[in-house]
């Protein structure tokens, strides 16, 4: 369970603040969706729930599964079980896809006191995660996310969750950049993984997605803070009328 | 009033009254003395680099050599050596100089493949063969250097290689240079290879000191490569006891249609300055100096580099990789020269750097000297720190933060690394890159699938 608490938060190195008391909780086994213009905050939420440095929390807490994370570094953070699939995946050059897959699952075992994979039983998971999410093997050849498109980059992040097997998924703007098709891929993915004990936090703009992830949650963000929550219907609602209504209520 | 003529230091008076004794007893027929002695005198008008000098702006070896050690005269084969041999055994050929002398016992004559021939430098150097000066001599860009002239003047020892044409050498030559450190010795040593036309060789250099002292190492090596032919030469210098100085100058002088490749590792090698001079011979040939240096505490490497166009069609590349911590200094002197009728040439250097904290350096001069009109010719220097934004992003996947930036550094180092052609030598140089950032935070790498 993520229990985020009157979270305020400003840009390290700059007077600027992004979070302004922001308040929201995801219980195991629930998708919640949080909806918003640009520029509302929702990468920044999602920054700091996994560790980035360039931010400062100047108020406010977020525990996971009661345990407070702001003390802990993003490894740790990962290894207790949080899952961030980046809005905008980084390339990282000379680093192949395979030997970082295998790097990251055998940190988080590793930190978590379980032995390492054997090679044998790492690949057979990642061919099998692959094929699910329609990810070509010469892709996982390349040097980690280097030259992919922006689809594969997502449908990448999503493969990573899937080998991780996190207890907190964070997807921000996974549907950016993304055809009808891939979405449903993609889409098909995250609802494979969901799970009992598994909460989701789904960052997206556009209603779009939801069709595909049904969320048991929706909360609205503005400036900042969740200014509305509800069920699934109000993805509907702001879908039609827009987030102006929203604007002012921060 | 003002002294016109610079005083000599301390060093510069020592390595006169070295030279003045020991001239009589290096090695060398008649026209090595002579060779010996024009250099002395070039050295002696000049005295030794300093940082007003052009090419040795950043390292400044008059200031650095505050005393010039006894020249090594002899090898000590202490059990540290014996050990550090150890550690250094090759497949194929493996060629041993102690203290800058040939040691025919610890290498592994009876490997040698048919086509090449060995014979210790001071066997050479008697010898009578008649372009034995030329080649000594290397190419003209070489000839105004100091550091170089020293080396001329004082060089005892070293291999002479000669590989006969189209000879293609499965295995890779070592020439594992050591220094005992038994007691403090200036040690100069020259090497060459001359490979014949069509040669397909693989030459590795491996430097390397044991305690307790320190040496001051003046090193050479010069190839002079055949038409068709395609040489690689690895260099790993390492392992320097702390204060050791060193110098190591590559020479090549390459043939028509032909490659050329370098590649050098530094880590942990203490005061170093590798210089290149390179020049095509021939049209149509690909050259690429490429290279690695790791560097923390106070250690300091200069890489300075002249390439020589002086004929049509040539193609070099340059690529040094730098990854710099401590209060550590790098250094990177390209100079790409295209001569007036060396058109078609294809020139392309590069100087990376990654500065690990506030306390290191890097100083990057690189300069194209075109005087043809139809070429093509680029360089590129960056200074940057680790990407904070590629961290985040390995370390949210769960790398410590020691993994991920070594994840980061491994990668950057490798892209000049892929240029070993020689896969079991790429992972030689791989695996002391991975101990290096090892060393550098404690962790383990993450092992390659
Ligand atoms: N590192 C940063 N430096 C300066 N401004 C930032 C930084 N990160 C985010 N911002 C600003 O914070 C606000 C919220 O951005 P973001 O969290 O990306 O919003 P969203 O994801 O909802 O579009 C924007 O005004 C953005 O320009
Ligand atoms: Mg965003």
């Amino acid at each position: 369970m993520l229990e985020i608490r009157n979270l305020v938060v400003k840009i390290a190195d700059e007077d600027k603040q992004i979070l302004n008391g922001l308040s929201l909780t995801v219980n195991d086994g629930e998708v919640a969706a949080i909806m918003g213009p640009n520029g509302s905050g929702k990468s920044t939420l999602s920054y700091v729930i996994a560790g980035k440095e360039d931010y400062e929390v100047l108020d406010g807490e977020i525990l996971l599964d009661g345990q407070n994370v702001l003390e802990m570094e993003a490894d740790a953070r990962a290894a207790a079980g949080i899952f961030l699939a980046f809005q905008y995946p980084l390339e990282i050059p000379g680093v192949a896809t395979m030997t970082f897959l295998k790097a990251a699952m055998n940190a988080q075992r590793r930190a978590r006191g379980e032995a390492e994979l054997l090679t044998p039983d790492f690949i057979k998971a990642v061919n099998g995660a692959a094929d699910r999410l329609g990810i070509a093997k010469d892709m996982l050849r390349r040097p980690l996310n280097v030259g992919f498109s922006g689809g594969e980059k997502k449908r990448m992040e999503i493969l990573q969750m899937a080998l991780l097997q996190p207890s907190m998924c964070i997807l921000d703007e996974t549907d950016s950049g993304l055809d009808i098709d891939a979405l449903r891929i993609v889409a098909d993915g995250v609802n494979a993984l969901r799970d009992p004990k598994r909460g989701f936090l789904v960052i997206t703009h556009y209603q779009r997605l939801l069709d595909h992830i049904v969320p048991d949650t929706v909360h609205v963000m503005s400036k900042g803070r969740i200014v509305k929550s509800g069920g699934k219907e109000l993805a509907l609602e702001l879908e039609k009328n827009g987030y102006a209504g929203y604007a002012d209520a921060a | 009033m003002s002294i016109v003529t610079p005083l000599k230091t301390a060093a510069e008076q020592a390595l006169s009254a070295q030279f003045s004794a020991a001239k009589a007893e290096l090695p060398g027929a008649l026209p090595v003395r002579k060779l010996r002695e024009d250099a002395f005198a070039g050295f002696e008008a000049k005295g030794l680099p300093h940082r007003r000098l052009e090419s040795w702006r950043y390292t400044d070896l008059r200031g650095l050599l505050r005393e010039a050690k006894p020249l090594a005269d002899k090898a000590s084969v202490t059990p540290a050596v014996t050990a550090c041999l150890a550690e250094l055994a090759f497949e194929g050929v493996r060629l041993v100089l102690i203290d800058g002398a040939f040691s025919a016992d610890l290498s592994t004559l009876d490997a040698v493949p048919p086509g090449v021939t060995i014979q210790p430098l001071s066997e050479a150097l008697v010898s009578t063969r008649e372009d034995l000066i030329r080649i000594l001599a290397g190419p003209g860009i070489a000839q105004i250097d100091t550091g170089l002239m020293l080396n001329t003047a004082l060089m005892r020892d070293g291999v002479f290689i000669e590989i006969a044409e189209g000879t293609e050498l499965a295995q890779p030559i070592a020439i594992v240079s050591l220094a005992s450190g038994e007691d403090e010795r200036a040690i100069f040593h020259r090497s060459v290879v001359v490979a014949g036309k069509g040669v397909k060789a693989t030459i590795v250099e491996i430097g390397e000191g044991v305690g307790p002292h320190a040496s001051q190492v003046n090193g050479a090596i010069v190839f002079e490569t055949g038409d068709e032919s395609d040489v690689q030469h690895l260099r790993i210098v390492s392992r320097a006891v702390p204060e050791t100085v060193q110098v190591q100058t590559l020479m090549a002088t390459v043939g028509a249609n032909a490659k050329f490749e370098s590649f050098a590792l530094v880590c942990e090698a203490a005061t170093l300055r590798q210089q290149y001079f390179v020049e095509y011979a021939g049209e149509h040939s690909e050259i690429g100096l490429r290279g690695v240096n790791l560097l923390g505490g106070q250690e300091h490497s200069d890489v300075t580099l002249v390439m020589d166009h002086a004929v049509p069609h040539g193609v070099s590349r340059e690529m040094f990789k730098n990854i710099i911590g401590g209060e550590a200094t790098g250094v990177f002197q390209g100079k790409v020269i295209v001569r007036k009728y060396a058109q078609k040439t294809d020139g392309g250097m590069k100087s990376n750097t990654l500065l690990l904290n506030d306390g290191a350096t890097m100083f990057n001069k690189p300069e194209l000297e075109i005087f043809a009109d139809d070429v093509v010719c680029g360089h590129g220097a960056t200074v940057a720190q680790m990407d904070g934004e590629q961290l985040f992003y390995l370390m949210a996947r769960g790398l410590p933060r020691p993994q991920a930036e070594a994840l980061v550094l491994q990668a950057f180092a490798g892209e000049a690394v892929e240029f070993v052609q020689d896969e079991s030598l790429r992972g030689m140089v791989m695996g002391r890159i991975e101990s290096w950032l090892a060393k550098r935070d404690g962790s383990s790498l993450a092992s390659t699938v």
